[in-house]
């Protein structure tokens, strides 16, 4: 018994002294007052100094894309930093380029409000906001990609462009310890101001695993956005869309904001999946084919068993585009999915004619 | 036997290395070994945080733990020891010198978990160093690291242009060389043993 209480007392003596050593110093060392964040040029924050960039802004509100929650590992929260915060550091150092380093971008992740600071940021983040949701919909498209509908509380709407993400605020659940941002793409068209939603596929994640698992009909959720450059770009160029998986999503809602407004273009839309079972949303692709006359769908699937009965094209969707696309001087691409297949997709595309400028991609990491 | 503390200190950098011989923290070895000037950073930050966490560590474990008969602790103090320790020392070279902070504080994070810090403390435990001992074989195992650490990177940079089987890139060719660094420094061996 004696030892039993002599141990837990020199074991949490050790530790008390010790944290409150660290506690000291966190109060002390660690306390850089009050600092002045301005935003281009124009907008004033008083922050607590001592803090990531991207913390401190998100404490006022303002949200820089992020997927990797701030842990230096996704490169999304790059901001243009005029004055203030401090050398560039080496954690940084693989995600921001020779050039963007001389223009003073940093990743906001890293550098700490350490002095008054004046940062450059796009103007449309001011317009990103947090929204709280409700689940009001959650169906199984295949069985690894759920389809979740998202209501906007106390009749909020949220102003997107179609091809934009948002950022679910992943809770603490059984299986995380932590709140994380995780990225997806909105499937519905602007038109859908109240309520989003999304594609969700199971990939074996932290906020994967929550949705599939964990959320139910009814749920509140948290939700950041919009973001993104990958938008629907107004013209006449004919247009190749190309996805696999759950990167219809922005297709998606590309889609049905031209079916919306009767935009009359011709889209020609490359869909790979493994089998048949793994396509998703064909009966809607083909009623768009109602509403946008010169709209052509082609699936492919890479690995058809006998119970697929498919008489289509077997092979990836580079395959597809080998063989059916040509001449791409006056068309855009808009490519969606897996890094692999963009990075393998752009090559062919370029040499198919289609300028750089006019390929657009989103990477789903 | 009593070791002269200058024996030690050299069998800690040569014989008896921390990574190349007891293969000891090797997770910011193959992470960090990209390019001399920052290995030799991280180098630094992992001989500095030995040399005081083993001062640290020695006098809580004689003059604490000893004494109560609580010797079997030393695995769950030694970690907290060092985890609060590289913590206060990043905030204050944080706060206070700005320019060591970016060659040497941006990796004090990174050491917390190094199993080299906690295997030396517990080395000294288990081999019975005095004090003097301690502090010659904790500088003498940041040193050892910190060269093979280099001497890894300086490879890593000289091997950037050659090419290397796809599969073997990266953390593949990197074991493989320390395993062949750890085959020459098997020949300090016969100099002096401290086992």
């Amino acid at each position: 018994m004696r030892e039993i209480i002599i141990t837990v007392a020199t074991i949490s003596s050790i530790s008390g002294v010790l944290a409150f050593l660290l506690s000291l110093a966190n109060k002390t060392i660690g306390n850089y007052g009050e600092k002045t964040v301005t935003i281009n040029d124009e907008k004033d924050y008083i922050v607590e100094g001592g803090e990531t960039l991207l913390s401190a802004l998100i404490e006022e509100n303002i949200f820089i894309p992020s997927a990797c929650g701030g842990k230096g590992s996704c490169g999304y929260c790059k901001v243009k930093v005029l004055e203030g915060g401090g050398q560039f550091l080496p954690t940084e150092k693989g995600y921001v380029t020779e050039e963007e380093r001389e223009q003073g971008i940093r990743l906001s992740c890293q550098c700490k409000v350490k002095e008054n600071m004046k940062i450059e940021i796009p103007e449309e983040l001011f317009n990103v906001e947090q929204f709280e949701t409700t689940v009001t919909k959650m169906e199984d498209l295949t069985d690894k990609i759920k389809l979740v509908r998202l209501e906007f509380q106390d009749g909020k709407e949220m102003d997107y462009k179609p091809g934009q993400y948002i950022q679910i605020l992943t809770p603490i659940y059984k299986e995380s310890f932590e709140e994380i941002y995780r990225a997806y793409s909105i499937t519905t068209p602007p038109s859908s101001k109240n309520a989003i939603e999304l594609f969700i596929g199971y990939a074996g994640g932290i906020c994967t695993t929550y949705v599939h698992d964990y959320l139910k009909e009814g749920d509140p959720l948290s939700i950041v956005g919009p973001f993104g450059d990958f938008q629907y770009r107004e013209g006449d160029k004919e247009m190749v869309m190309v996805a696999i998986g759950t990167g219809m999503a922005p297709i998606m809602s590309i889609l049905r904001y031209m079916a919306e407004k009767g935009i009359d273009r011709k889209v020609t839309f490359y869909f790979g999946a493994r089998t048949r079972s793994d396509q998703y949303m064909m009966d809607e692709l083909e009623e768009l084919k109602e509403k946008l006359p010169r709209f052509e769908l082609k699936l492919c699937l890479s690995r058809p068993t006998e119970q697929c009965n498919w008489t289509g094209e077997v092979g990836r969707v580079t395959d597809l585009l080998e063989k059916f696309e040509e001449n791409g001087e006056n068309k855009e691409a808009y490519l969606c999915g897996s890094p692999p297949m963009i990075d393998a997709v752009i090559p062919i595309l370029k040499d198919k004619g289609f300028k750089e400028e006019d390929i657009l991609y989103d990477k789903f990491e | 036997m009593t070791l002269n503390p200058f024996v030690i200190f050299f069998a800690a950098i040569f014989t008896n290395n921390m990574i190349l011989s007891n293969f000891l923290g090797m997770c910011s070895f193959i992470a960090v070994s990209n390019e001399i000037k920052t290995s030799f950073s991280l180098g630094e930050a992992v001989t500095f945080v030995l040399g005081f966490t083993s001062i640290i560590n020695y006098l809580i474990y004689h003059k604490i733990l000893v004494p109560l008969n609580l010797e079997y602790l030393r695995y769950i103090v030694f970690i907290i020891v060092i985890a609060s320790f590289v913590q206060l020392v990043e905030m204050i070279i944080d706060r206070y010198f700005e320019t060591l902070y970016y060659t040497l504080g941006v990796f004090l994070p990174l050491i917390t978990v190094n199993c080299a810090i906690l295997g030396v403390s517990l080395f000294m435990i288990i081999r019975d160093y005095s004090l003097i001992q301690s502090v010659a074989f904790s500088i003498g195992s940041g040193l050892g690291w910190t060269l093979a650490i280099v001497a890894m990177a300086g490879i890593r940079q000289k091997i950037k242009k050659n090419p290397i089987p796809k599969g073997l890139e990266g953390p593949g060719i990197t074991l493989i060389i320390t395993g062949i660094m750890a085959l020459a420094f098997i020949g300090f061996s016969g100099i002096v043993q401290i086992q």
